[in-house]
């Protein structure tokens, strides 16, 4: 009896606590009511290096079709994918590469390219260890910090370093391409290997060096619509709105290139 | 276990209310069934193959190498430290204590973030130390450091702790019988809390082989050099689950080894 209680009792907690790691995107303001079939609540899983178009574009998105509400979770593609494995609810996933989306590929519909990144020497400002081409990052007493093989910004660097013959001698592998933009922004390295839109969206706080060699390595992002959807309308209207023009001017400013 | 104590407990009255029994078998399950479920997960048929990988022996080896460095310094600073903040008294001494005690609370990437301030290259200490030709950036050194930034407070909390229930009658003993202070601490004080002091140790020990987050702002993350295993724990998740789990596994087991030498001298700690 008592048990049977606590089973009850664990379980009500359980359930208040679940989905709460999803974050919602300030309510749109409403505009002249338009007439729209679409309405409802989508779930948007994007990739970490998507948070600032994918937030915007939410919000356009809410705009432009007031009966719906667009809630945004961004994360690593890969933590992104064991989430969706795992039944997290989502109705659209825009993954960093084809590779994470390839892993869910049995519960998502057809995935489209929407965009496409590639890599850029990051410095300080100031540029203290005069970094001017890719080779002078393996030049000794350069501290150059790149990203781990295993993520997709670090597999992106291997194919550059294949490509280009130059053989980098990292003084750290990070897990993930903020780690690196924040040891260079901190000017704790010399030198990182980092996407176009990380420098751009970092602004002042580092200096961006392109390199001819990074068309080697072109990362190409792709997105779907998850079957499970409960609302699959608003989730395949969203998806075309990314492809869309205004998702297409939204991703181009932030520096993200054609598919 | 626990029914081995509820077991025991019924011979004699224990005082504890049925209902507290209940609540703490569901907080013991809480802390276990995560665990558990865990090691359910584990790639049983290649789990010796996944740890003893390359990366994730340099990566146990590193653990351990760097969580023993930080022990030491732990003990070098945290005795003294704990006998100043235990034995003597002076103004400022509870805002000193919770600043030292600060560690333990604080989130550790936030401690990595002020030990950047400190030690990074454009840091306080780290640039005149650039100048003198050390780095500690991206080094173990880097490890060690952030590993003992975070382990410290166990040792100086559980050794002040029992300094402060020893007392002082056998030291005042001592000192009127000629002992000059450090033969008093040698002799005395540190053999009476010497158990505070092993268990206190351990501890630091324990709390430095699961530091993450300071070390992954502060030192960075390269094989062999500063990817200790929960950064390779954490690496080794994004391409191969399996691995991630097994070596966890491995991390768990070391853990309760530790915790369990712990619970064998902390009882002694009390007098």
């Amino acid at each position: 009896m008592k048990k049977q209680l606590l089973a009850t009792l664990t379980v009500g907690v359980l359930l208040a606590t679940a989905g709460c790691s999803a974050s919602s995107p300030a309510p749109a303001p409403s505009l002249a009511p338009t007439k729209d079939s679409l309405s409802g609540s989508v779930t948007v899983f994007a990739a970490a290096s998507l948070t600032k178009t994918f937030g915007e574009l939410a919000l356009k998105f809410e705009a432009a079709h007031p009966g719906v509400s667009v809630t945004t979770s961004f994360a690593g593609s890969a933590d992104l994918v064991a989430q969706i494995n795992a039944g997290a609810p989502a109705d659209v996933f825009a993954s960093a590469d084809a590779k994470n989306m390839a892993k869910v590929s049995t519960l998502v519909g057809t995935p489209v390219n929407f965009a496409t990144n590639t890599l850029e020497i990051a410095v300080p400002p100031g540029n203290p260890a005069k970094i001017a081409s890719f080779a002078d990052l393996a030049r000794p007493g350069v501290k150059t910090v790149v990203c781990a093989p295993a993520v997709p910004c670090g597999a992106a660097t291997v194919a550059i370093e294949a490509s280009t013959g130059v053989k980098l001698t990292p003084v750290s592998e990070e897990n993930a391409v903020t780690d690196v933009l924040g040891k260079v922004s901190s000017a704790e390295a010399d030198a990182g290997l980092v996407y176009v839109t990380d420098v751009k969206g970092a602004g002042s706080r580092v200096t961006g060096i392109p390199f001819p060699q990074s068309s080697k390595a072109v990362n190409t992002y792709p997105i779907a619509t998850i079957a499970a959807s409960k609302n699959s309308t608003v989730a395949k209207a969203f998806v075309e709105y990314v492809t869309g023009t205004v998702g297409r001017a939204v991703l181009a400013a932030a520096g993200f290139g054609a598919p | 276990m626990i029914l081995n104590v509820t077991g025991m407990r019924r011979a004699s009255f224990s005082g504890v209310p049925r209902w507290v029994i209940v609540f703490a078998i569901v907080g013991a399950a809480f802390v276990l069934v995560p665990l558990i479920a865990m090691a359910s997960r584990v790639n049983w048929g290649e789990f010796v193959a996944l740890v003893s990988s390359e990366s994730s022996v340099a990566a146990l080896l590193l653990s351990l190498r760097t969580s023993v460095a930080a022990t030491m310094l732990c003990v070098v600073f945290g005795v003294p430290m704990a006998l100043v903040l235990g034995r003597t008294s002076f103004p400022g001494q509870r805002l000193v204590r919770t600043v030292v005690l600060l560690p333990l609370v604080l989130p550790p990437v936030i401690g990595g973030i002020a030990l950047l301030a400190a030690f990074g290259r454009q840091g306080l200490l780290g640039r005149p130390l650039e100048v003198l030709g050390v780095s500690i950036a991206f080094s173990t050194l880097a490890v060690v450091i952030a590993q003992t930034f975070v382990a410290l407070p166990f040792l100086v909390l559980s050794l002040e702790g029992a300094l402060r229930l020893a007392g002082t009658r056998y030291e005042a003993v001592a000192a009127t019988l000629g002992a000059r202070p450090t033969t008093v601490l040698r002799r005395i004080t540190l053999p009476l809390v010497l158990p505070a002091l092993l268990s206190g140790a351990v501890l630091s020990f324990a709390r430095a082989l699961g530091e993450f987050g300071a070390t992954l702002t502060f030192a960075g993350s390269l094989q062999g050099v500063t990817r200790t295993l929960p950064l390779e724990i954490y690496l080794q998740r994004e391409i191969d689950p399996d691995a991630a789990v097994a070596l966890s596994l491995v991390l768990v087991i070391v853990s309760l080894v530790v915790v369990g030498l712990t619970l064998r001298t902390a009882p002694g700690s009390r007098p």
